[in-house]
Formats: structure tokens, C-alpha cells, sequence
């Protein structure tokens, strides 16, 4: 039952507070959608991630196994694996349901900053301070990585992959793509640390946000810039950015408390909302393919929240009401207490 | 479509709060320490245990066996006025009262006698009989206590009538019934049209319950009991014994067995309602043949199937009901669960896996080619840069220079690839193209033509560019010598490479083999040059590496000015993305990750894996020497790779750009001052002692562990040291080339400049250079024997120690300067000496601060003959 889509409408932001999740791990240092957007990875300082249903906030599951606080976390296509980094340089492959370490793969010489599957979570692509990024083997057990890219030459800060492509973003001021195809590797020059690298829904671009405050959003075959978005304050802390699920807008996180939005082609005036009055230390935010936005910060009472946004249109009834439904934001927040990228 | 999601969101109500998550972190139990665990037994009484073999367990009484007696056996006493009374024993009487539970002796408790038993009929409780009744031996048992009620009804039912129940309530307080409209609008079912109201609905009092007014409350429905009484017999789950229904009135047993149903068919055939009769009488079931008056014996066996059962605890499936089992696929379409029961252990609840497969991915195939497609290269015309108006310096540079692949060479060399095709034409002397040579029609555009240009040339691009300007005499590795027609080709390519032919691949093949032929040969032959190149430009390869490129660039910038930015940065600046600040390089990777990411192999048959060019082995000071002395020798070109790859740390030196000849004079001077200012980055000194160890370690096995921890330590300390290194380095690699004498003088020249910068600090550095310069290449005894004799002298006269020790550094250094120039052809390696050296400079590092000792030139000792040293030397020093 197909039901007339409805009308385009003016960007909002998010203003209700949906839920409020106390995590109950320290500062979490990163929240992450699964692959559909049904369920959230939190990654706490306490060494333990915890997997929460998005719609209900209910909690699922913790698993600890890491020796110390989980920096990232990402879950395989099919929800049945979730793989995990960690300060404690080891990079962890979970079971979802049992909650049991598949693999625990070693090898990096320091703290693992992100983690990522590939499309059909064959490989765990992990990206390390010490400035490598290692591709582990999910299928074999083999606890060698089947490649260390060791190109960049600081800290990898980001790392994101698609398809037949890896994108990483380090602190010696370059975003780097590997493309898997061609067998080529672009290398991108900001002159600024970066701090979070992705690619545009559509493939054709990639966001990056640096140190400079600045977000800049590149042409992936050229690499000249198409969109250069400004505003908000990013001057020393690992704070995430992102496209929203149908490329319309670039969220980016801020120091100064907000999580600022622009719209993708109009860059002139970015739509900051508040997350919270409080000042914020750091932000994760992460827009699922349901357009749930995810923020995560957690404050001196570490209460995460999660906002929801529901947009429909003004007219119609009770039963009007659930098909408007446009999108969803549902934000979730998180404190990270210590600086952990550190400028060169 | 996407009502139905956030009705998928809807469907889950959460009452009440959750509970908190039981926190993993909660503190363990502490475990009982030993002379807490205590047995008991199930009244909690505490049994003393006294080993197997001494009497097991007491048994109260002080060990005996229960009772004051214990095992006294009483005597049989009777008389005729006091009859001895017989005692009926019983089991429970030899037994402990443990384990009455074990043998199934229950407990004595107060019943309800038959007095109290209700006398009315309890229709739930005669279905819940009726159950018992199916699951009992014999079907029916309770026939007989049914007909036979009692004449009194119990008192709780008494009991009850008095509070005002009646027959057929339920028991509870009186409700208020909800329109039944509302129920069915929260149920979320709505009825379309003039469709019959659901089938299912429960029974007729609801119809006109849809009336009730408001204020008029209900009893509570009677509920039957779910009796879970609990099987006894032996027999499986679907046995029926003999059905006294079957049996006596003869009905058929095909029907659905509802296990989880007490109201049961068998029931109701007892009482009434005969239906007309198939079968004939006749004593029919599990538990007896086939009678003698049967005639079909099909249902002997009684094949029972699990069709006819009930799997799951409930009903139907809740669906609306509305169309029943021939309803549309959408309606009766059940959620496929194969994906989570394949599922290898159990999921999690309230997380499903996800049900949509990943998206097919859309690969588009390269386009095919036309069919009158000739690869062939055909000149792009030449850009006039300096024509184009309103083009900024920076961005004419870079069109200019781009060429899809970012070779950048140095503007005063003006490299072969700088030059553009007319440019280059001319200096080979070939004619002008005379038009369009190549009119396909096809490849008009000027993109395509880069394009071939690019993947014609892209694979002798680099090998040429190494070759170039190499002598050759230092080829003498021949790949292909088995076949020597192969390999004569294979000479006349890399002849002309190193004349720079840009085609040079192209005319060195055979023209008359076949184009798969030299397809291959090409591809052979660009892999055996890349591979076997002569030194030098293996060596550069090492230190420009293609990471570097943009420091090499920032190299030619003038460094010294204060606001020096690189290009690119620049770029950044006026953001100019794109061509200025986008690099690409081939990469290869690993086969592996290529089969996992489901992609073939973009460079089918290479070996290599990431970056071609870069070599990721660190240079040691040999290669560092060597790189010096092939630079000589091609002609003292000063602007070499390790300068450029050594300056683009910190401070650039200005004795680098000074040449070979007048680099003595200059020494003097600069050396002072380059002591407190110029320092060379810490890749040149991570280097040199790591290769130092490494060569240490490989060629020597008498190191004891505590010398490598003084290494640490020193190498810690390597950024306290101010830079003598370099100097003290390219002096013995100058004079290496000169005669041994003039070396010689050249060294003990440093020396003493060294001495006369009078601070202890300085000459540290000046020791720490001479070991590290001693460990990885040669010592000759005669510095160590001096030394010894210096360290004798110390042990002698301690107040004169650090003094004579800062001797002994400066010692070792002209030492070392000279015996790196005399015995640098031979690899002959004393690690011995050097760890002598690093335990003299370190405990000249950790002996107290002195002034600056005052070096009297005749301390030197000129180094003696060569003899040869053991550790044992060095321990003694060590020992103080």
C-alpha cells in the first residue's frame, strides 16, 4: 500500500526531546546506528559497549571484553556482528547475540581511533594514533591484518568505507582515498587536522571536517571544493560531522554547544540548534538512513538525550497524522570529558 | 509505507519503568573461605562430617544414631497384665525424615474432606476433570464421580452465594465493560464495507454488552482454570488410551487433538449430543487390536501425525481475521523467520537481525570499445599559458604542469617532464606533426587525448625517470640472460632510457613479434628495470619517496623567511582545491583485500602491495656514506636527495650548499656556530641509530643485554644533543674520497675544533657521534686502547676523572673520525669498542657538572697500531 508521498518541505530542526538514556558508562565516546538505523552502539569509557534500541530506548545489551575506554564501534549489514576499537590498541569482533569475542585482532601500536566494516563485513578497516589503518580478515583466522596502509603520517582520525572505497582522514591535514577498483590512492590536502571524514550518500562527494572550524565538502573524482561551510567552532577537539540521508544538509558538532546544520547548497546560513544550555565537550552526531539524527553527549550528569522531530502536515486527522511522518530526528548525547586528539 | 514503519514503532507499549540493567561491574561474591562451608541439612541443621571411612555424617544426639538410645536395641518385654502391643512398623520409621521426598512418602497435611467438597456442578472444575480425565489412564475414570455428586454443596461455595455470587460468575470484583467499538479501534482491526463482524468473537454476551449504559457494572467472566497438572503415565504425548466415547458409541478419531483445550469433544460426546454414527461399536483405540468385528484395520497403527497438534500456546494466528486462510499474501503472510533461525545462537530479545539483504550494488562495465578503435597517441595541442588572461600564476603552473601524474622535478633542472611535447620534440630533433596524423574523428577532444597520452606513457614513466643520467657500468645484473635476444632488447631499452628516449620501450621491441608478445615483454621489461636499478636511483628512491613530494617542494621554496608556506598550503589559502592540492598515486592492494571487497585486481600480477615507490627500510649509515660518494661521483652535485630529504627538518644548513673543495675552510667557522643553532631533523638521527643497533645486533652475538639498555637510553637522549653529527659525518665522507692522509689531517682537524668549543655538553655530542658513527660502521682498536689507558688513569685518580674521561670522548672522536675514513671499504665491526665508547660518553653524561674542562692539545693520543680490544675492557670501566 503505497501512499502519495508527501510534499517537500522546509528544513526544521529538532526541538523535542524525545527520550533521555542514561548510559551508565562514564563518557561515551561515540554513538553509532546499526546499518537500518534500528539500534544504537554506545561506546562508554568504562570499557563496555552497550547496544540500545532505538524506537523503544530500551537497553539490549552490554559487552565488555575491552581493556580500556571503546573509542568507536560499528555494526555488520546483517546486525549479527558488531566490531569495536579501543585505548587498549586492540580491535575487537563481537558476537551480537551471545555477546561473546569473535576475534580480538592486535597489532596497532596505539590507541585505535575508528573502526569500520566494509560493505559485507568481510573486513575490519581500523584506523590508529599510531597512523596506520589495517585491514583485518573477518573470515579467516588469521590475526594479521591482510594490509597496513601506513601512508598517512600522523594520527588516522576517521575512516569511512564504501563499497570498493576507503576514505581516511589523519591529522598530518590530508583525507585520503583508496580506491580499491583503480588502484589508486588521492590524497587531499587541507593543511588542517582533520577530524571526521564521510562520503555523501550519492558517492560523488566527501565531507570533512577540520580543525580549522571548517567543514568542507569535496568533489571525490576532482577534489576541488564544492561547498565550504563555516560558522561553528572546532578548534581542538575530535567533534564529528555529517550528511544528513538524502545529502540535503551537513551537520556538524561545535564546540560551543551546538550542533549546527546547513543546508547543502544555500552554505550562507547554517541553522545551529542547541543541544543542550550547557557548554558542550564534545559531540557525536550521526544521521541514520531514516534521517534519525544522533547526537551524543553526555554532561556532568552524563545524561544522554535523544530528541525526536515528527513533521507533518497541518491538516488531516489522527490517521494522517502517522503517515506525514517525514522524518525523525532522535538525538542522543554524550560528554567526553578529555581531549583525545591532540594537535600537532 | 512509511505509515506502516512508525506503526512498527507504535506496536510496542512499555509499561511502567524499566528495571536498571544489572551493572557487570558489580562486585563479585566473595567466596566463602573454608572453614565457613558448612553442610546442612534441609532444616538447616548443621552436620558434622567425620571423614568416609569414620562414620560419615552425625546424626545428631552427639553422634549416635537420632534418638538418646542410639543403637541400643530395646528387649522384648510382655506379661500377661501388660500385653507387649504389636508394633506395625513402617518404611517412614527407618528412615530419615530427608528422605521422605525421595521416595515419594508425602508429607501429612490437613485436606478438605468430602463433607466440605462442593455439591453443585463446577463447571470449571469439571473441565479441568475432564482434562485429568483425557490424560488418565483410562479416558473417563471420572465418569462415575461426576454422576455421583453430592447432596451438600461446600462451604466455600455456600460462602460465596451468601456474598452474592451466582452460578456461572466468575469470582472478583464487579467491572465496568468497555464499549466494544473502542476495544476493536485499539486493536487497530477495522471492518470495511458490510463485512461480517470478526468470526472468532468470543460469545453472544458482547453483542448486547455494546448497549450497556454507563453506570451499570458487571460480574467478571468465569474463567476456566488451566489446569497444568502434570503427566504421569509412560505413554508419549499424543497417546489416547481407550476412549470409552470410541469405544462404546463408536465415533470416528480423526480429529484435531487439542492439547492446550480442556474443553474437549470427548467430553461432550459422553453427555448427549449423538451424532449419527459411522463406525459401529466396537472397542477401538491405542491399547487393543483390531476387534474381531473390525473390518478396516487401517487404524491399527493409528499413524498419528504432527500436522494435527498444536506447536505453540495459543490460537489462531491474531490476525484481523477478516479474510481467513484465503485472505491476500499480505495478509497471511507471516514474517519470515528462516533468516533468524538460521541463526547460530539465540538472538537477543528485542533485537532482530535485519531482514533486508544490503542493496545489490550497480557496477557499471567499462563502455565499450568502438570497433575502429586504434590506440595509438596523438600529440594535444599545446597550451599557450601565457596567453590566457586572467588565469592566476598558480593555476597557469599547474596546467602546465599537470600530466596527470604529479612528477615534479626541480625548475632549474628543467626535467624531461617538464617539458611539454614541441619542447620536446625539438630537442630530439623530429619533425612537427604535421596535422591531424591520426584522424579517427573519434577523439577530437582534447580530454581524451591526455587521457591516452597518459596510459600510453604511464608505464615507462618511471623507470625512465630513474634511469636517466646512471652510468653504466654499475649495471651488471642481467634478468633475462637465458635468452640473449631477449636480453639484447632488454640492454638497448635501458640504454635508451638513460638517454632519455620517452619511447624507449616502444623502438628496443621487436617489431616483428606478435602484439600479445610484446605486450608481455613490455610489461617484463618495465618491471626489470623498475626492479634492478642501478643504486643510485634505488637509493633516491628511498629518500624521495612520493610522500614527500610537497616537503620536497617546500624544499625549493626559500625556507628562511618567516611566513613560508608550501604550494599548497597556499592553495588551501586562496582555496583553490583541486588540482593544487590533489595528488594521486598508484597503489596496490593486497590481493586479499581485493577478493574480500569483491573487486578484481587493479594491477593483476604485481607483487607489490601499497605504494610501489616507497621503500619503507630505513637507511643506514652506509647507505648514508654511499649516497655521499656516488653523489661525488657523478659530479659533485650539491643539490643532492639527502640534502634536500636532510633539510626539510627544521633548519636548513648552509654548509650543505657549500661544495666539495672549499667545505675544509668553511668547516672551522661554521662548526661553532652550527653547534648551538643548526640541528638536523630527528629522521637522521632515528636512523643512524637504528641501523647502528641493527647492525650491531646482526653482526655481533658477545652484546650483553645491559649494553642494549644503555643504547635506550642513549637514543632517548639523542634530542638533548645539539647537532655536531652532521658536520663531523661529512667531513670523513669528503676526505673519504681524498688520500688517507689528507683525511687524516682533515679529521683531526674537527677534532680539535671540537675540543676548542670548550663546553662539556659539546663534546658529548661530539662522542655520542663518533659511537654512533663507530657501531655502525668500524673502529680500529688503537682508539679503544687509549682509551683504556685513559681509563686506568681514571681509576687512579678519581678527582681528575671527568676530566680525563672528556679526553677520553674527544679521543675516541679523532679516532673514530680516522678509522671510519681508513677502514670504511672494510665491514670489519667491533661492537665491543663501540659499546665502550657509549659507557664512557654516558657516564661522562651522569657524572656531575663541571666546568668546562680545558683540553690541553697534548692529550691526544695518536691513535697506535691496530689491536684489538675485548669487552673485558669496557667492563672494567663499567665496574667503576
Amino acid at each position: 500500500m503505497a501512499f502519495p508521498q508527501p510534499k517537500p518541505q522546509a528544513p526544521q530542526l529538532p526541538q523535542h526531546l524525545l527520550r533521555t538514556i542514561d548510559c551508565q558508562q562514564g563518557a561515551v565516546r561515540a554513538v553509532r546506528f546499526n546499518a537500518d538505523g534500528n539500534y544504537v552502539l554506545s561506546c562508554g569509557s568504562d570499557k563496555s559497549l552497550k547496544l540500545w534500541s532505538v524506537s523503544q530506548g530500551t537497553f539490549l545489551k552490554t559487552y565488555s571484553g575491552h581493556g580500556y575506554e571503546v573509542l568507536d564501534a560499528d555494526g555488520s549489514y546483517d546486525n549479527s556482528q558488531i566490531c569495536s576499537c579501543s585505548s587498549d590498541k586492540s580491535v575487537i569482533l563481537w558476537d551480537v547475540a551471545t555477546g561473546q569475542v569473535t576475534r580480538k585482532l592486535r597489532g596497532h601500536a596505539g590507541k585505535v581511533n575508528c573502526v569500520q566494516f566494509n560493505e559485507e563485513a568481510t573486513v575490519i578497516l581500523s584506523g590508529s594514533i599510531d597512523g596506520t589503518v589495517r585491514c583485518w580478515d573477518t573470515r579467516s583466522r588469521r590475526f594479521e591484518p591482510i594490509q597496513v596502509l601506513d601512508e598517512a603520517r600522523d594520527s588516522i582520525s576517521s575512516l569511512k568505507v564504501a563499497q570498493h572505497e576507503l576514505l581516511t582522514g589523519s591529522v598530518d591535514g590530508r583525507v585520503r582515498r583508496y580506491d580499491l577498483r583503480m588502484g589508486q590512492l588521492h590524497v587531499d590536502f587541507v593543511n588542517s587536522p582533520i577530524t571526521c571524514v564521510c562520503f555523501s550518500q550519492d558517492g560523488q562527494c566527501t565531507l570533512s571536517s577540520s580543525l580549522d572550524s571548517t567543514v568542507r565538502l569535496l568533489d571525490k573524482s576532482t577534489g576541488e571544493m564544492l561547498g565550504e561551510f563555516t560558522g561553528h567552532k572546532m578548534k581542538g577537539y575530535k567533534l564529528d560531522c555529517c550528511l544528513s540521508s538524502k545529502d540535503t544538509h551537513v551537520l556538524s558538532c561545535s564546540e560551543d554547544g551546538f550542533v549546527y546544520c546547513w543546508d547543502l547548497v544555500e552554505v550562507c546560513s547554517p541553522l545551529c540548534f542547541k543541544v543542550l544550555n550547557t557548554r558542550l565537550i564534545n559531540t557525536f552526531v550521526m544521521v541514520s538512513s531514516r534521517n534519525e539524527c544522533l547526537v551524543s553527549h553526555t554532561l556532568g550528569g552524563r545524561k544522554p538525550r535523544c530528541f525526536r522531530i515528527r513533521k507533518f502536515k497541518s491538516a488531516g486527522g489522527e490517521s494522517s497524522f502517522r503517515r506525514q511522518v517525514l522524518e525523525s530526528y532522535f538525538l542522543i548525547f554524550g560528554h567526553l570529558a578529555s581531549d583525545w586528539i591532540t594537535t600537532t | 509505507n512509511m505509515a506502516r514503519d512508525d506503526d512498527g514503532d507504535e506496536d510496542f507499549v512499555t509499561f511502567g519503568t524499566a528495571l536498571e540493567p544489572l551493572e557487570d561491574g558489580r562486585p563479585l561474591r566473595k567466596p566463602i573461605p573454608l572453614h565457613e562451608q558448612t553442610v546442612k541439612d534441609e532444616k538447616g541443621r548443621y552436620q558434622r562430617f567425620h571423614g568416609a571411612f569414620t562414620g560419615g555424617f552425625s546424626a545428631g544426639y552427639f553422634n549416635t544414631v537420632g534418638s538418646k538410645e542410639g543403637w541400643t536395641p530395646s528387649t522384648f518385654v510382655s506379661s500377661r497384665q501388660q500385653k507387649a502391643d504389636k508394633h506395625h512398623a513402617r518404611p517412614e520409621d527407618f528412615m530419615d525424615e530427608e528422605d521422605f521426598g525421595e521416595h515419594g512418602i508425602a508429607p501429612r497435611q490437613i485436606t478438605t474432606s468430602l463433607e466440605f467438597s462442593s455439591s453443585r456442578r463446577d463447571e470449571a472444575a469439571e473441565r479441568a476433570k475432564a482434562v485429568g480425565a483425557q490424560a488418565a489412564l483410562i479416558p473417563g475414570d471420572t465418569l462415575l464421580e461426576e454422576l455421583i455428586s453430592p447432596a451438600k454443596s461446600s462451604i466455600g461455595v455456600e460462602l460465596l452465594r451468601r456474598m452474592g455470587w451466582r452460578e456461572g460468575q466468575g469470582v472478583g470484583p464487579r467491572v465496568k465493560r468497555k464499549p466494544r467499538r473502542q476495544q476493536q479501534a485499539e486493536g487497530g482491526t477495522k471492518a470495511y464495507g458490510c463485512m461480517l463482524p470478526p468470526a472468532g468473537s468470543e460469545d453472544s454476551e458482547d453483542e448486547y454488552e455494546e448497549f450497556a449504559p454507563d453506570n451499570v457494572t458487571f460480574a467478571p467472566k468465569d474463567v476456566t482454570p488451566v489446569d497444568f497438572s502434570p503427566r504421569l503415565g509412560v505413554q508419549g504425548l499424543g497417546y489416547r488410551g481407550l476412549d470409552p466415547g470410541l469405544a462404546l458409541l463408536g465415533r470416528g478419531a480423526d480429529e484435531h487433538i487439542d492439547l492446550f483445550r480442556p474443553q474437549s469433544e470427548s467430553r461432550s460426546r459422553l453427555f448427549g449430543d449423538a451424532r449419527s454414527s459411522v463406525r459401529r461399536g466396537g472397542v477401538a483405540g491405542q491399547a487393543f487390536g483390531v476387534g474381531a468385528l473390525e473390518d478396516d484395520d487401517e487404524d491399527v497403527y493409528h499413524r498419528d501425525s504432527m500436522s494435527r497438534y498444536d506447536t505453540v500456546l495459543g490460537g489462531e494466528e491474531p490476525g484481523d481475521g477478516l479474510f481467513g486462510w484465503t485472505a491476500p499474501q499480505q495478509y497471511t503472510k507471516k514474517k519470515d523467520k528462516s533468516k533468524d533461525a538460521s541463526y547460530l545462537g539465540k538472538i537477543l530479545e528485542g533485537f532482530t537481525l535485519a531482514q533486508n539483504p544490503p542493496e545489490e550494488k550497480v557496477i557499471f562495465p567499462p563502455p565499450a570499445l568502438p570497433s575502429n578503435y586504434r590506440p595509438v597517441h596523438r600529440f594535444r595541442p599545446q597550451v599557450d599559458v601565457s596567453r590566457l588572461s586572467g588565469v592566476s600564476p598558480a593555476l597557469a603552473q599547474a596546467l602546465k604542469t599537470s600530466r596527470g601524474h604529479m612528477i615534479k622535478e626541480d625548475p632549474q633542472q628543467e626535467g624531461r617532464h617538464q617539458l611539454d611535447s614541441g619542447q620536446r620534440r625539438t630537442m630530439l630533433g623530429e619533425d612537427a606533426l604535421k596535422g591531424e596524423t591520426h584522424s579517427s574523428g573519434f577523439y577530437a577532444g582534447s580530454d581524451v587525448d591526455i587521457c591516452m597520452d597518459h596510459h600510453l606513457f604511464r608505464c615507462d614513466l618511471r623507470p625512465a625517470e630513474t634511469w636517466r643520467g646512471s652510468n653504466a657500468s654499475t649495471q651488471t645484473f642481467k634478468p633475462f640472460e637465458k635468452t640473449p635476444s631477449k636480453q639484447a632488447r632488454y640492454d638497448l631499452y635501458l640504454d635508451r632510457l638513460r638517454q632519455g628516449d620517452t619511447d624507449a620501450l616502444e623502438q628496443s621491441l621487436d617489431q616483428t613479434m606478435t602484439e600479445w608478445e610484446r605486450s608481455r615483454e613490455r610489461e617484463e621489461f618495465v618491471r626489470a628495470s623498475v626492479l634492478y636499478r642501478p643504486s643510485s636511483s634505488s637509493l633516491s628512491s628511498r629518500f624521495t619517496s612520493a610522500k614527500h613530494k610537497e616537503d620536497e617542494d617546500s624544499v625549493e621554496v626559500n625556507r628562511d623567511e618567516e611566513g613560508d608556506v608550501d604550494d599548497k598550503q597556499n592553495a588551501v589559502k586562496m582555496k583553490m582545491f583541486g588540482k593544487l592540492t590533489r595528488e594521486t598515486f598508484e597503489w596496490h592492494p593486497d590481493k586479499l583485500l581485493c577478493k574480500r571487497f569483491n573487486v578484481p585486481d587493479p594491477h593483476p600480477g604485481s607483487g607489490v602491495v601499497g605504494l610501489p615507490k616507497v621503500k619503507r627500510d630505513k637507511f643506514s649509515v652506509f647507505n648514508f656514506l654511499s649516497v655521499m660518494e656516488s653523489r661525488e661521483m657523478a659530479g659533485g652535485s650539491t643539490q643532492g636527495v639527502l640534502v634536500s630529504e636532510q633539510s626539510h627538518g627544521l633548519e636548513p644548513e648552509p654548509s650543505e650548499k657549500k661544495t666539495a673543495g672549499d667545505e675544509e675552510e668553511q668547516q672551522e667557522e661554521d662548526e661553532e656556530q652550527e653547534e648551538e643553532e643548526s640541528r638536523p631533523s630527528m629522521d637522521l638521527f632515528k636512523a643512524i641509530f637504528a641501523s647502528s643497533s641493527d647492525e650491531k645486533s646482526s653482526s655481533s652475538s658477545e652484546e650483553s643485554n645491559d649494553e642494549e639498555d644503555r643504547k635506550d637510553k642513549e637514543e632517548g637522549k639523542t634530542d638533548l644533543q645539539p647537532a655536531n653529527l652532521f658536520t663531523i659525518t661529512t667531513s670523513s665522507v669528503t676526505t673519504s674520497s681524498v688520500t688517507t692522509s689528507s683525511v687524516t689531517t682533515s679529521s683531526v682537524t674537527t677534532s680539535s675544533v671540537t675540543t676548542s668549543s670548550v663546553t662539556a655538553s659539546s663534546v658529548t655530542t661530539s662522542s655520542v657521534t663518533t659511537s654512533s658513527v663507530t657501531t655502525s660502521s668500524v673502529t680500529t682498536s688503537s682508539a679503544i686502547t687509549s682509551n683504556s689507558h685513559t681509563g686506568a688513569g681514571c681509576s687512579a685518580h678519581p678527582t681528575a676523572c671527568v676530566r680525563v674521561r672528556v679526553c677520553v670522548c674527544v679521543c675516541v672522536c679523532v679516532c673514530v673520525c680516522v678509522c671510519v675514513v681508513e677502514n670504511l671499504s672494510s665491514s670489519l665491526l667491533f661492537p665491543g669498542a663501540a659499546s665502550y665508547q657509549k659507557s664512557a660518553q654516558e657516564e661522562l653524561e651522569f657524572g656531575p657538572k663541571l666546568p668546562p674542562p680545558s683540553t690541553p692539545a697534548g692529550e691526544h693520543r695518536p691513535p697506535p697500531s691496530s689491536t684489538i680490544i675485548a669487552n673485558t675492557s669496557t667492563a672494567r670501566l663499567l665496574s667503576r
